[in-house]
Formats: C-alpha cells, structure tokens, sequence
C-alpha cells in the first residue's frame, strides 16, 4: 500500500481538471439542479474532478453539501422531472450528460457500480442476497441462472462471507450489519465494474467491521485496478483511503487537490474548520476543539458571496466585502491543489502557520 | 435450491413454516370459538335483558295456537329451560354434529351445521344460508377482481406519473369514487341500463355451475357498483404504497445495477409496494362476503346480506345469529389466508 | 497507533494521575453485578426458550464531577446499561446505588426524586423531542412533571436554561423543526439541565450530528460541566469522542466490561487485546500514516450473538492471545494497575497472568496469521 502511494506521489501529477485524456472519469462543471415546491434547490453548482484507474477520489462534506448528489448524477441517477442536470461526465471517453438514459442505463452496474450506506435499506427485503446478485449479472451477462448463481457464490466468497454457498441463500435481514455491506460490495463488483462509488460505505458500521470494510476495497481495487470514489463525512476514512480528496460546501468544491496537501496544507477555512472539529486519536489531548460556529447552509438560500461566509472567522480579512458579495473561483495554491477563497495565499498560508496547525 | 446445499438448513426451515401455519391455523380457530361464545352470549342475553322469559322466547315458535302445554314442550326441545353453558354448549354441538328436535309427534333431524331454527318460518336456518351464501359470494368474488385489477393499476399508474394529468383525473375519480355512495351508482347504473338501455333485462343470479357465462354477465351491474367503489380506494392506497415504495434505498440500489425501469416497478417496487394491499384485500374481501347488504339490496340479489337484513327487521334471531356466524367465518378464514400469503411473501415475517 | 511510543512511561503517568486513588466517598454512582437479559420466546405457547444477555454482569462506579465513558460495537449492551443506570430499564440482576441509595427495583412514584437527579440525552434530536410542542413546552416539563417552581418563574428559567445552551431565548416560542440538528441536541441538553441533576446519563449525543456541529455539542457538554459540576456518562461509539470528553473509560464487549481504565492509560498502553485492537481500527486523520498497516489488528467476522455468548473469556473466540484458559475459565475484571482494571488473562502491555498458559487456540493462530507480526511476537 504505501509503495504504491510514494510511487503516485512520485508521478506527475494529472488530477488538474485540464487533463481529462486519461483520467477514467471526468466531471466539468456538473449542476444538479431540483425544482421544488420551495424554490430550486441547486444540490450540485459546478464541480469539476478526475479520477483515474486504480486511484482513489475521496469527497468530503457535511450533510447537504452535495456529495452523494454528485455521485448519484455521475451514475444517471437524477432521471426524474423535476432534475435538471448539466455539464459534462467523461467516462472512459464516453459522454452521459447528453447520452441516451438506456445507453447509461447499460453502463451502470457494469462499467460504473455504487455501495451504498446503509446495505440494510439498499437491499430488497424480499428477496435472497443471491437473487440479488444474480439478478446484477444477468442484466449485464447473458447466462443461465445456474452460472449467475455460481457467479454469485464466487464473488460472496471472494468478499469474505463464510459458507459462501449457504449464504447466498439468505436474506439481507439474516446479515450482521458487517456481511451485508461485503454482499452489497459483492453486488457491485459482480461485473468488474471499472468505476466504483462508494457513498458512505462504513458509516453505519463499527469500527472494527470498517477497517475490516475498508481494507476489502482497498484489497479488491488493488486486483481489479478500479477507479474509486469515497463519499464520506469522516476525515479519518477519507485519509486512509484517497489519493485525491474533494471538500465540498454548498453544492460546490471548495478545496481540491492531492489528500497529503490537503491534510498538510489546507487552503480553505471550511477545510481547517473539519479538521478542527474532531478530536484526534493521533495527537496529545486537547483541551477544546476548535468547531465551526453555525450550521450547514440551506440549499435553497445559500448566502450570496462565499458560501462559507457566515461561518468563516476569516471572512473580514478580504477587502470591500468581497466574500458577502463575489463568489470565490478556485484557484491553484500548489501543484495541482486548488482552492475557492478570497484570502491571498500568503494570509492563508499564515493563518494555517500561526493559528491553526499548533491547535490542532 | 438451499436444499442441495444443506438439507438441515431447510429442514429447519420447512419445520418453522410448517409451525408458523399450524400456530396461525390454530388461532384462527381458538378465534371462531370465541367469536361464536360471544355473539352467543348477545343473542342469549339480548332478549332476557328486553325482559324476555324462557316462556316468551318459546312462544314465538308456537305463534297462534300457543297454549301452556305447546310452549312448554317447545321450551324443552329447544333447550331453553337450560343454563347458558348448557345452551351453548348444545349450540356448538349441533353446529358439529347435527342435533334431533321434537316438535310435536315428529322428531326432526337439523343437519350439521345446525344453526337452529328460524322464529319466523319455523324451518332450518342452515339450508337457508346455505343457497343465499354462494349468491354473496359471487358478488364479492368478481367485484374483487375488477378492483384489484382496476384498482392497483391505476394507482401504479398515478403513482409513476405523480403530479401529471393521468394522476390528477385518476386521483379525481377515486375521490368521486370513495365519496358516491354505492345507492347512488348503484341505482345510476340500474336506471341507465336496465330501464333506460336495456342492456340487461333484468339482474338475476345464475349459478356459476349452471352456466358461468349466464353467471358472469348478470353479475355484471352489480360488481361494477361494487367495485367503482373499492377500486377508487384502492388506486388510492396503492398510488401512496408505490410512492412511498419508489423513494426506499432498495429501489436506488435497483436502479444502479443498471435494471430497466419495467424491471425496477414490477419487481422491485409493486412488490413491495402490494404487501400491504394484500392484508387490506385479505379483511376486506372477508368482510364483504356477510355484508354487501346495500348492493344486494339495489340489484334485489338473494344474498345473505340482504336475508340478514330481513331477519333483523323480524326480530328473528337464529337467523340473525347464524349471518353472523357465516360473516365471521369468512372474515377469520381470510385473515388466516392472508397471515400465510404475507408469510409467503415478506421472508421478514415468517420465522417471528 | 500511539501506543508504542508512550508505552515505555506508564509509571510516572500513572503515578501524577492520584484521582483514581480517592475513597468510596465521593462515589454518586454504584453499579454491582449489573444484568439485563432480555426473554426469547418462541413455539405455539410461546414459551421462553433463552435470553438475550444484554448487560451480564458488571460493576463500576461513578465519581461526582467525573466523566465516564463508555465504549463498544454495536450491541455490546452499552445503551442498554446507560437504561438500567437511568431506571428507564429495570435489571434482571445486581443493583444500581445511586447516593448510596439503591434503586434497583424501585418503582414509578418512588423513582420520582431520583428522576431529577439523573437525566438523560438521547442519540437521535429529531426523534427525541415532541415536534408539536414549542421549545419553552420541551424544556420546562421537567417542571411541570416534578411539581417544581422555579425561582422567578417557569419562562425566566427556561429562558435562562435557553442562554445556558447557546440557543436565543427568544426562541422559547418556536418548535423543533425550526432548528437544526445541533440546535435540538442544544434543546435536549437543555431539558436535561432543567432541574439541576447530578448525573447527566448521554447516549451518543453527538454521533447524528454533522462533524462541525459535533465540536459545539462536545465543547457545550465540556463548558456545562466545568460550570455546574455535572457528572456525565457518556456512552458512544466513536473513540475519539470519547477520549476527549472523558476521564476514564469503560470498554464493554458482548455485556461485559473488559477494561475500565484512566483516559490515558486505556489510550496510550490498553490492556485488554479487544481495548487495543478497537483503537487500532479508528482511521487516523494523516495520510502519511497510511500504510503503516502493522499497526493495525484486523479483527476477524463479527461479534457473537449475546444469546449464547462464548465460554470463559468473551473474546477469546477472535482474540490472537487466547489459549485454553480463555476457554474454559472467565477472567475477573482487576486492577492490574492503579487506574488500570481489565479482564484479561494475556494482557498487552503488562505482565501475563497465566504464563503458564502458552498454547494458542488454532482461532488465534488465524487472527494472528491475519495481521502478520503484529500481535503474537509479545508474550
């Protein structure tokens, strides 16, 4: 594992959003927008990333930032009327914004397959975890229910469930919480899919079932070279697990580049706000955590300005109240490490310096 | 399938279904003993209450000629000189059996299920009900259908259209639907195409076994009243069912495996979405059967509603008490269906 | 983990931490053999046919001005005992002596008095609060429940108790679904201070909340304590949480405690292998610390079923130390250590206790085959 980051780290570097040659995926400035009874909610503005083979994007966020809105719409999941999605999505060359729904209908779960949160909800409570499995295959494999079932007991065997051949014919509901999600991963990796989502995949989960969860994925995208993307909430996960890491706030990305200079050198105060807000296990106790004041933003009425705004102790700092009024673009603060602020990169490379690296 | 690969498992498994149906089974029967020692004990009681005597009750079996020694014996044949357990107890029996009764010089035989006989025509109660019921039945059997039918898909439809014209109108209709009372559409239908378009010449009931076409074509009228009602209740709740159902992770899930939309409502969404009609239909349909009594009486159908109906206004309890019993029978008997097809069909509920 | 380069200097840490060392005097809370088995039943009469052993037997006690917190997976019987110690359960076995007083199996009217002295927060601050009552109705039923008239009135107070929670006592007129998340934690802690209890009992107060709300709600919990001398118990999953809000620990594993240790101690030199493989599993927040993987100890599938929990030793079943004894013989919960009590046969980071006891279970062998040298090297 770590050779393998040293030698990524080592590589130039390709995740700048001009390169989508040979990233795997491409998002450009994706927009989810719903129209609804109160108003409409721009879920995702703009976000733009790259993930390429058998690496890993983590994307980071609080409740309402748009994190697994943006996974769902890479996967066409946002078909309903009332959505309305724009931009452009690249995978393996091929556009599914503008794409036919039953030619992205084809690619999802083969090309590109997601894990859900919660396997207990996100498996169908009547049916066996085989039918589930099997069903998968089918859509996408033209074989007999034999094969498929045989399929299906290989791969729960490869995710790790004991008497894989017992097993596959039971319901979710006869699962611990640990063996389900290795069945949904099961699931989901049935096609060898080149594309992985992985929304909140251990967040209902122990800790030690997540490392166990955690150390699956990391071992199967080794063998199958997949492309990952981890949507959580929890930094801990998301250092473990990205090369990349995505910060969103908003509906929009706030912070982008490779997961080391982020957590080095984080360019944005929501950023340094996270990563104030939970108690470490890494470092000597602190006396008190440093939390961000306020609340997630409602989508609806996002402030005008810089998003963070409200809650940002810097926001003063920038001249003629730019961050009340001009919504900040991303700019490179490094080597493909991008940031949406209006602080100059020296106040911000102070106030990390100073302020907030000796708290944390 | 699990059988190959562990015959213990299945086993195991087949002895808890097997457990899970003998436990409902027996539930359902400990509850129609209980529902027969409780309308017994109304019908016992009710008149006694109203400050009849044993003396009374046997009257109304003698009628005109009554004189002291008639009312007696009918007393003593009928049991009715007898503490209540004792009664019922000879009520049950009868009702498994068969019981003997002497009225006069003749003894008669009231086959099982004996259910008595009535206050007003002197003759069995069972027989009675015993023709009324399969008119009752029909009734209800093909209204069901149509609004099962009728009823689910134009909820489905609603539901994957929310919002849309078709929702609208359907949702209009319903509401019309739940709202008319079956008098109404009943009647609109009787004048529209009996008298005014004589589609019908007249509604009768032909038995199913006599000629099912004859059967179906003059239950016609009826089951659309019928029906218009339920179907528009239940496009109503299968509509809220599929919605609810169409927003569960389970049916994202179904979506990111890359199902076709078709696949994704039909198997993963209506079947879920369908459980909870199942139990509805299940005490609906059971329901029905004993108390379709506005329908019956609109279309003049001899069913066990309408005779019901009759014997209340006669004061004529062994009928009344025997509809009862019926209508409860096929309420238990529907339920218990439904417990095993809920079993059947949620794996959640089965081992409980 | 952090462990190893603390490991070398438990003594003098152990010896500055002296709070631990003081009498039974200031004990608020007595816990004793401590049981709450829940009935199976099953068949046609619906027989009882087990139980599940939810909480089986622990003890611990709660200090005045303490916090305590208390850790495990899911279904380990923590939120169960954080019940059975509010009197909102009542335990199959053992007592509960709160003041000295037990109150085990006291009934509704009798628990009246200790009900304001003991309060609780609960996980989920949607669920938890009536949506059809206004804020002021929430947080002065205390009140009203326990017959009390505060000075200067109902509303001053609930105003007051608004401020001290960091909400607007404006707000006193408006209902739950007008505030977020973190606001309606901010409402129920609120509602548990009411009436000025000793202890404050909270069941993951902030694991529903987002992770910069869960810092306000941390530090609140933090400054209320320091201003009103709340004891707390704090029961959560996330370890991290808990190591910051607390002063010692209690791990439970299948309704057991098997360590319950200082906050430093239990961190920095955990005794009890499941104590060590738990803190070994929380990501750290530094990618650079990727891939040092030896460090972590992959448990093997899950928790057994607490119907029918292992013989001897709980974890003996998924532990890379366990020998016979573990099998066969339960370990007792003592202070190896001062400030320091675990259940272990072969603890880490101390002496073994039964040396004599060498053989591996072929279970073991496994999990210690799975996390390569990690574990089995230190004897």
């Amino acid at each position: 594992m770590s050779k393998l980051d040293k030698a990524a780290l080592g590589e130039p570097d390709t995740t700048a959003p001009s390169a989508p040659d040979d990233a795997f995926l491409s998002v450009r400035d994706l927009r989810i927008h719903f129209d609804t009874d109160d108003g409409l909610v721009k879920s995702v503005d703009g976000v733009s990333f790259d993930v390429r083979k058998g690496k890993t994007l983590g994307i980071v966020g609080e409740s309402g930032s748009g994190k697994s809105v943006t996974s769902l719409g890479v996967m066409g999941l946002h078909r309903s009327a009332r959505a309305k999605v724009t931009g452009e999505v690249w995978l393996d060359g091929q556009e599914l914004i503008a794409a036919d729904p039953d030619e992205v209908r084809r690619l999802r779960g083969r090309k590109m397959a997601m894990i859900f949160q919660d396997p207990l909800s996100a498996m169908h409570p009547y049916y066996t975890v085989g039918q589930q499995i099997v069903e998968a295959y089918r859509v996408h494999h033209d074989v007999s229910k034999k094969a498929a079932r045989q399929r299906a007991v290989e791969m729960l065997d490869r995710v790790g469930i004991p008497e894989p051949a017992k097993r596959v014919d039971g319901y979710p509901h006869e699962f611990s919480g640990g063996m389900r999600q290795r069945a949904m991963i099961a699931m989901a990796l049935v096609n060898n899919p080149e594309l992985l989502i992985a929304d909140e995949p251990t967040t209902a989960l122990d800790v030690t079932v997540q490392a166990q969860i955690l150390d699956l994925i990391r071992d199967l995208q080794k063998e199958f070279g997949s492309a990952v993307i981890m949507i959580t909430h929890d930094l801990g996960v998301v250092a473990e697990m990205a090369d990349d890491l995505l910060v969103m706030y908003g509906g929009r990305c706030v912070e982008r580049g490779p997961a080391e200079d982020v957590f080095s050198e984080p360019r944005h105060p929501y950023t340094w706000g996270l990563l104030g807000s939970m108690p470490r296990l890494d470092r000597e106790e602190t006396d008190r955590l440093i939390p961000i004041k306020g609340a997630p933003p409602s989508l609806i009425n996002l402030p005008s300005g810089c998003a963070f705004n409200p809650r940002c102790p810097y926001a003063d700092i920038p001249k003629d109240n730019v961050t009340r009024t001009v919504r900040p673009e991303l700019t490179e603060v490094g080597g493909s490490h991008w940031a949406a602020c209006h602080m100059t990169q020296e106040q911000r490379e102070r106030i990390w310096t100073e302020e907030i690296a000796p708290k944390l | 399938m699990a059988a190959a690969d562990d015959p213990a498992a299945a086993t195991r498994g087949r002895t808890a279904v097997a457990a899970y149906i003998l436990r409902r089974v027996m539930g359902a029967v400990l509850l129609l003993l209980v529902v027969s020692a409780v309308t017994f004990a109304i019908f016992f009681l009710v008149p006694r209450l109203g400050g009849q005597t044993a003396d009374q009750l046997a009257t109304q079996y003698v009628g005109k000629d009554a004189n002291p020694e008639s009312v007696a014996a009918i007393k003593k044949n009928l049991g009715l000189d007898q503490p209540v357990y004792e009664q019922y107890w000879n009520f049950l029996k009868g009702l498994v059996v068969g019981a003997d009764y002497t009225f006069g010089p003749d003894a008669t035989h009231c086959g099982a299920p004996c259910f008595g006989y009535s206050f007003k025509s002197h003759i069995e109660v069972w027989p009675q009900l015993e023709q009324r019921i399969p008119v009752s039945f029909s009734l209800a059997v093909g209204a069901a259908v149509i609004w099962l039918v009728t009823g689910v898909t134009t909820g489905v439809i609603s539901a994957l259209r929310k919002g849309r014209p078709i929702d609208r109108v359907s949702m209009f209709i319903a509401l019309a639907g739940v709202s008319l009372p079956i008098f109404f559409t009943g009647q609109i239908l009787l004048a529209l195409f009996v008298y005014e378009i004589p589609v019908w010449d007249s509604i009768d009931y032909v038995p199913f076994t006599e000629n099912p076409a004859e059967w179906a074509w003059h239950l016609m009228l009826p089951w659309v009243s019928l029906a218009f009602l339920f179907s528009a209740l239940y496009a109503r709740l299968t509509r809220a069912g599929m919605l609810e159902t169409m927003s569960e992770d389970y049916i994202r899930t179904a979506r990111a495996k890359g199902l076709t939309e078709t696949t994704v409502v039909a198997k993963h969404g209506l079947r879920s979405a369908l459980t909870p009609i199942v139990t509805i239909f299940g005490m609906d349909f059971g329901t029905l059967v004993g108390t379709a009594v506005l329908t019956e009486t609109v279309f003049s159908l001899q069913g066990i509603g309408a005779y019901s109906v009759q014997a209340i206004k006669d004061n004529d309890l062994p009928i009344v008490m025997g509809v009862t019993l019926v209508a409860a029978f096929f309420i238990v008997l529907c339920n218990l269906i439904v417990d095993l097809v809920y079993a059947a069909i949620d794996p959640r509920v089965r081992y409980s | 983990m952090s462990d190893d380069k603390t490991v070398s200097e438990p003594d003098t840490s152990g010896s500055t931490l002296t709070k631990d060392t003081t009498a039974d005097g200031d004990v608020l809370l007595k816990v004793t053999g401590l049981q709450k088995h829940f009935p199976i039943r099953k068949g046609l009469l619906q027989r009882q046919t087990g139980a599940v052993r939810a909480v089986d037997g622990i003890d611990f006690e709660v200090r005045k001005g303490e916090t305590l917190g208390v850790v495990g997976e899911s279904g380990c019987g923590k939120s169960t005992m954080g019940r059975l110690i509010t009197r909102l359960l009542e335990p199959t076995g053992g007592t509960v002596e709160f003041e000295g007083k037990d109150i085990t199996h006291l009934g509704t009217s009798d628990l009246r008095p200790m009900r304001r002295d003991v309060q609780m927060i609960f996980q989920d601050p949607y669920s938890s609060l009536n949506p059809r009552h206004t804020i002021g109705t929430i947080v002065s039923a205390p009140f009203r429940l326990q017959g009390v008239q505060p000075e200067g009135g109902v509303k001053k107070e609930v105003q007051r108790l608004l401020s001290v929670v960091g909400l607007n006592p404006e707000h006193y007129n408006r209902y739950p679904h007008e505030f977020s998340g973190g606001q309606r934690q901010r409402i129920g802690i609120a509602r548990a201070l009411a009436l000025n209890p000793k202890l404050v009992v909270a069941d993951e107060p902030v694991s529903a909340l987002d992770v910069s709300i869960q810092a306000q709600v941390v530090n609140l919990l933090d400054d209320l304590q320091d201003e009103l001398g709340l004891t707390y118990v704090i029961i959560a999953h996330d370890l991290s949480v808990v190591r910051h809000v607390s002063d010692r620990i209690a791990v439970m594993y299948l309704g057991k405690i098997v360590e319950l240790a200082d906050r430093d101690k239990l961190y920095k030199s955990p005794m009890h292998p499941y104590s060590k493989a738990l803190l070994s599993a929380v990501p750290i927040p530094d990618p650079k610390r990727r891939g040092v993987k030896s460090e972590r100890i992959l448990l093997k599938g899950d928790v057994p079923s607490p119907i029918a929990p292992p013989s001897g030793c709980r974890f003996h079943t998924r532990c890379w130390k366990a020998t016979e004894i573990c099998k066969t013989t339960e370990p007792p919960l003592v202070e190896l250590r001062a400030g320091q009590r675990v259940a272990c046969h072969h603890p880490e980071n101390f002496e073994d206790q039964q040396p004599q006891d060498t053989t591996l279970l072929s279970s073991a062998k496994e999990v210690a085959a799975d996390n390569g040298a990690a574990a089995p090297v230190e004897k």
